[in-house]
């Protein structure tokens, strides 16, 4: 099988400091790759640059695209990228606000991406759009209200909606559960598996919780000072760290 | 007579010459905004200065030129404009619109159809199309750049999960020449049919924002919709209370303080044509 997603040697700094230094990886299609290490490690840096929000110094991302197979998404053209952007990847925020549009109903943010890649059918957005606020157990009947009349939990559950809507081939994730009550947490979580298990998403995880990638990861790079210390199976890393710092991190010893 | 303070049509012939290289680039490439060194003009922004700067550069001594502000000659508006130019560059100014040259207007396109011999230059507000929902402009220039318009669509789909329908009714948004989404300025949509395929030149110039735009004649230009929203040219269903013409766009006015009211051609030329020519309305003295 042909990774989805081949990662060979990223390195990226600001400045003289080291953002993310020498990263290599392969994922899978199905896959979901957890990424932790304490704040300030780099896992964010490292997101960016496989998402192309962020141009690496060094190394290079393959990406199997739906239309052309393999190819250099850091060395491909900016329409090109911000293509896949729309269409087989998505990316989920930390904050909400910075993935939504808060002017927009909940239904015209979940049919923008529809709507980027061509669909004009007012009603076949619409009920698209409703049958996706379903599936991240939102109230079909708030499908005209605006996201600032939603709770936090509420708001992250439709920016996944928002980006799910037009099967996507991989999920960036940025801590999607940070900032929110732990109840609540356990509820996106929750969503969450459902909706790998369901549609068997390939998925990148960055966190600093290891409930997070206890639950939704296959695997498990850690990650410190912008370097990958150790990776493996997700329950082979928690279970048994061999890295003293994974060891430190798991003990929970690290307040991350 | 010409005011010799000034050089001809106010504008020195340097800047007119950079606004004219600005609407050749804009009717090279019909809809793309085109930026351009605006200048203080002897009026405030918000009164046409786009468009005066876009007459000031075409105009020539033998045109003719006339003046329109929602469709009518006689508001303050349209007034002082004319006699700006009847004073900067001597031209001849008419109420007609078949005897005009140049026609600078404000939110409407005259009902008369325009001829070869016709320039018809917009005062636009607000250039960018996308400014509502994507407020930056480095990221709305990507957009046009990489014809990215889903977000018209978001627009328009806003509006019919608000009120059932589009109810944006002017300003209505273009896509040019199936390239560049493009604002029409504030005309209502009832004047979007003709915007296409019209054989007089069109110039739009934004002053404060500092763009110019154009349509070659001939252009292609479709109002976005969708396929169960198809795009309407309304206007209120009645005919003129004055001339009677029922394919004209109407201005509603209250005419007593009792609350009455009728509908009159908001083309002020238009109306008074017909009703030279005998055309009576109900409302019609
Ligand atoms: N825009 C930036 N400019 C300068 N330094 C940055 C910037 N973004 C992140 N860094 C630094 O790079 C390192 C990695 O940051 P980040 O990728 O955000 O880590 P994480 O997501 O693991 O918290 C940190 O030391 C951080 O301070
Ligand atoms: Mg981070
Ligand atoms: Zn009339």
């Amino acid at each position: 099988m042909r990774p989805l997603l081949s990662v060979q040697g990223v390195t990226k700094h600001y400045g003289a400091h080291i953002g993310c230094a020498d990263v290599s990886f392969d994922l899978y299609p199905g896959e979901v790759m957890g990424i932790v290490g304490e704040s300030g490690s780099g896992k964010s840096t490292l997101l960016n640059c496989m998402a192309g929000h962020l141009a690496p110094d060094a190394g290079q991302v393959v990406f199997d695209t739906r239309a052309e197979g393999p190819k250099h998404t850091v060395t491909m053209s900016e329409p090109e990228r911000r293509m896949l952007s729309r269409t087989d990847w998505a990316f989920v925020h930390q904050h909400a606000r910075d993935g939504l549009r808060m002017g927009v109903s909940a239904g015209g943010n979940v049919g923008e991406r529809l709507m980027a890649v061509g669909a004009r059918h007012y009603g076949n957005i619409r009920d698209k759009a409703t049958d996706w606020l379903e599936r991240v157990e939102i109230d079909a009947a708030r499908v005209d209200d605006r996201p600032t009349t939603f709770s936090g939990g509420m708001q992250q559950r439709l920016q996944i909606a928002r980006n799910l809507v037009t099967g996507p081939r991989l999920v960036f994730m940025d801590e999607p559960t940070g900032g929110l009550d732990v109840s609540v947490q356990a509820r996106l979580l929750d969503l969450l598996r459902g909706l790998v298990r369901d549609m068997g998403l390939s998925a990148i995880i960055v966190t600093h919780d290891l409930a997070v990638v206890r639950l939704l990861a296959d695997r498990l790079m850690v990650m410190k000072s912008g370097r990958v210390v150790e990776a493996g199976l997700t329950d082979q890393v928690l279970d048994d760290p061999q890295h003293a710092y994974s060891q430190l991190l798991v003990s929970s010893v690290l307040q991350v | 007579m010409t005011d010799q303070a000034y050089n001809f049509a106010y504008l020195d012939e340097q800047t007119k010459r950079m606004i004219r290289r600005a609407i050749l680039k804009g009717l090279a490439i019909p809809g793309y905004q085109v930026p351009f060194a605006s200048r203080e003009m002897p009026m405030p922004y918000g009164w046409g200065t786009g468009g005066v700067q876009v007459s000031a550069a075409v105009l020539t001594p033998d045109d003719t030129f006339k003046v329109i502000d929602q469709g009518a000659d006689d508001t303050t508006n349209a007034v002082s404009i004319r006699s700006f130019f009847e004073r900067t560059a001597g031209v001849e100014t008419t109420t007609k619109t078949s005897e005009a040259s140049v026609i600078q207007t404000r939110h409407r396109i005259p009902e008369e159809p325009l001829t070869e011999e016709q320039i018809l230059v917009y005062q636009v507000p607000i250039p960018e199309p996308l400014r509502f929902l994507e407020p930056r402009e480095s990221e709305t220039r990507k957009m046009h750049s990489l014809e990215e318009y889903g977000l018209v669509h978001v627009k328009l789909y806003e509006d019919i999960s608000r009120h059932g329908h589009i109810a944006t009714s002017y300003a209505y948004p273009v896509k040019v020449e199936a390239r560049y989404v493009m604002d029409p300025s504030p005309i209502p949509k009832f004047d979007n049919p003709k915007l296409g395929d019209m054989a007089a030149i069109q110039l739009f110039g934004a002053g404060r924002e500092q763009r110019i735009y154009a349509l070659p004649p001939y252009t292609q230009v479709v109002s976005l919709d969708f396929e169960d929203h198809p795009f309407e040219a309304s206007k209120a269903d009645h005919p003129c209370g004055l001339c009677n013409a029922t394919e004209s766009y109407l201005d509603e006015v209250i005419i007593d303080d009792q609350g009455g009211r009728m509908f009159v051609c908001s083309d002020t030329d238009y109306c008074a044509a017909r009703q030279a020519a005998g055309h009576k309305g109900k409302d019609a003295a």
